[in-house]
């Protein structure tokens, strides 16, 4: 088998499910393709549930989801298990290391040695690939670094078994048997990753899941100066800007991401109309980008009044709008 | 967002990696560029630790007044909420609960205040000895 080469991504998931699938000659793939196959997009703002002491807001489809509906749409067979023992895990792993095989870890963050005291949270969805062993250490490809890194045994044992929320239990997956895909087979992926995105965002029922999710938060935050002071209002806002922005996202709340898969699907379903659509969810992203911009002010502590709140909401309601029509656009679309 | 708009601010990025951000190029074409970070979610990340600090102050003052053990400082300085202090120890959220009250800590056996102070990544001394 070839060298196995490592890719930055912006998206850990997307990340690994790109490079595992490169590595076994699915050369097309890209990043934002794996995205939009895989119906990476969404939002979600699940209530009486908090993260980190703020509110639980997700820009993104749940952590697997992707690496699994890529590759079924691709017809690439696919090895995954869990464990309870970490041992046992160590032993799985090494015997597919010394095959030869490259492997995708679900991991925790909190005690990942090369990440920055100041990203460690009990965050435990990330995802990196295992690609090799040299002495007694891995040799690791984690998508969100610009080079490769190693971890030790006890390290790495350690991130496979993080405890908290989606503990990873050893989780380790790879691709077993991938075929030849035929064009037709890319199109047919592209058309069902936008047809299930379309429902994530637009046929959910109830109110916080998709672009009526968005809506929700935006009356949340009308109500947060008056219910929780202007402190505690400011963090949760911080903590929305976190999960819309920081490292993994790509800018944008992932928006950006999928603009341009729209853009790389336009090309491939020879479709003007997911070009023009691909603009407006760029539109998107840019507003998600000055939503943030706006919710930096409060919580620098620069903007204080109820107005400077409802101002964030407004925007909010604007985006889902400029969502909304993104959809509804491409459901309307007959591949 | 355009590839000439993307922020290059100090952040704690800095030594780490650059990350990847999806623009527009010149040509209205999406490309990549690496950022070193962005202003407006740096303070986000400060403002969320600062309050991680004040709260495992605010953990200081309870155990001085004799109203928590030390467990919540640690819980607090790690991080941890239940589930993930549950998941580390094995010991049920509703015990631990009652473990953060200073007469229930007291009765603790040591292999149980092992499980905490392993969890912790502290020595059993360091958790039975704190002081606040």
């Amino acid at each position: 088998m070839s060298e196995f080469i490592h890719h930055q991504t912006a998206h850990c998931e997307n990340g690994v499910t790109m490079s595992l699938l490169q590595h076994h000659g699915v050369d097309f793939i890209t990043e934002p393709l794996a995205f939009g196959m895989g119906s990476g997009l969404f939002y979600i703002h699940i209530p009486f549930m908090t993260v980190n002491n703020g509110p639980a807001i997700s820009f993104r489809t749940m952590p697997g989801a992707i690496f699994k509906r890529t590759c079924k749409a691709l017809d690439v067979k696919v090895e995954r298990k869990k464990f309870k023992d970490p041992k046992e895990a160590t032993r799985f792993l090494d015997e597919k290391i010394a095959q030869g095989i490259k492997v995708g870890c679900q991991v925790g963050v909190f005690h990942l040695p090369y990440f920055p005291k100041e990203y460690r949270f009990h965050f435990n969805a990330h995802n990196l690939i295992v690609f090799g062993k040299e002495g007694d250490r891995y040799l690791v490809s984690d998508p969100v670094m610009e080079i490769t890194t190693s971890l030790s045994t006890e390290e790495l044992e350690r991130v496979r078994f993080a405890k908290g929320a989606l503990a990873p239990k050893g989780h380790i997956y790879y691709p077993v048997e991938v075929g030849e895909i035929t064009q037709e087979q890319v199109r047919r992926a592209i058309a069902k990753g936008i047809k299930r995105n379309c429902r994530d965002m637009l046929k959910i029922p109830g109110s916080i899941a998709g672009v009526k999710g968005i809506v929700y938060t935006s009356k949340k935050i009308r109500g947060w100066r008056e219910k929780l002071g202007p402190r505690q209002a400011g963090l949760h806002l911080g903590q929305i800007v976190r999960m819309q922005e920081e490292i993994g996202t790509g800018g944008g709340g992932f928006r950006f991401l999928y603009a341009a898969f729209l853009e790389e699907a336009a090309v491939i379903m020879q479709n003007e109309e997911l070009a023009r659509i691909s603009e407006t969810m760029t539109k998107a992203g840019d507003l998600w980008r000055d939503s943030a911009l706006q919710m930096s002010g409060i919580y620098k502590g620069r903007l204080t009044e109820q107005k400077d709140f409802d101002a964030c909401a407004d925007l909010l309601v604007e985006i889902s709008a400029v969502e909304k029509q993104a959809f509804q656009e491409l459901a309307k679309i007959k591949f | 967002m355009k590839k000439s708009e993307v922020p290059q601010d100090k952040s704690a990025l800095e030594n780490f990696t650059r990350e990847v951000c999806y623009v527009k190029n010149e040509d209205g074409q999406y490309d990549t560029e690496l950022s070193t970070g962005w202003e407006a979610k740096k303070v986000a990340l400060d403002e969320a630790w600062k309050e991680i600090e004040r709260r495992t102050s605010d953990a200081r003052e309870q155990i001085k007044k004799g109203a928590a053990s030390p467990i919540l400082y640690f819980m607090e300085e790690k991080l941890m909420d239940f589930t993930v202090l549950s998941g580390y120890t094995g010991i049920w959220k509703f015990r631990i609960k009652r473990h953060l009250k200073p007469n229930a800590f007291k009765r603790l056996s040591d292999s149980v205040l092992k499980r905490y102070a392993d969890a912790f990544e502290i020595s059993v001394h360091e958790l039975k000895n704190f002081k606040a």
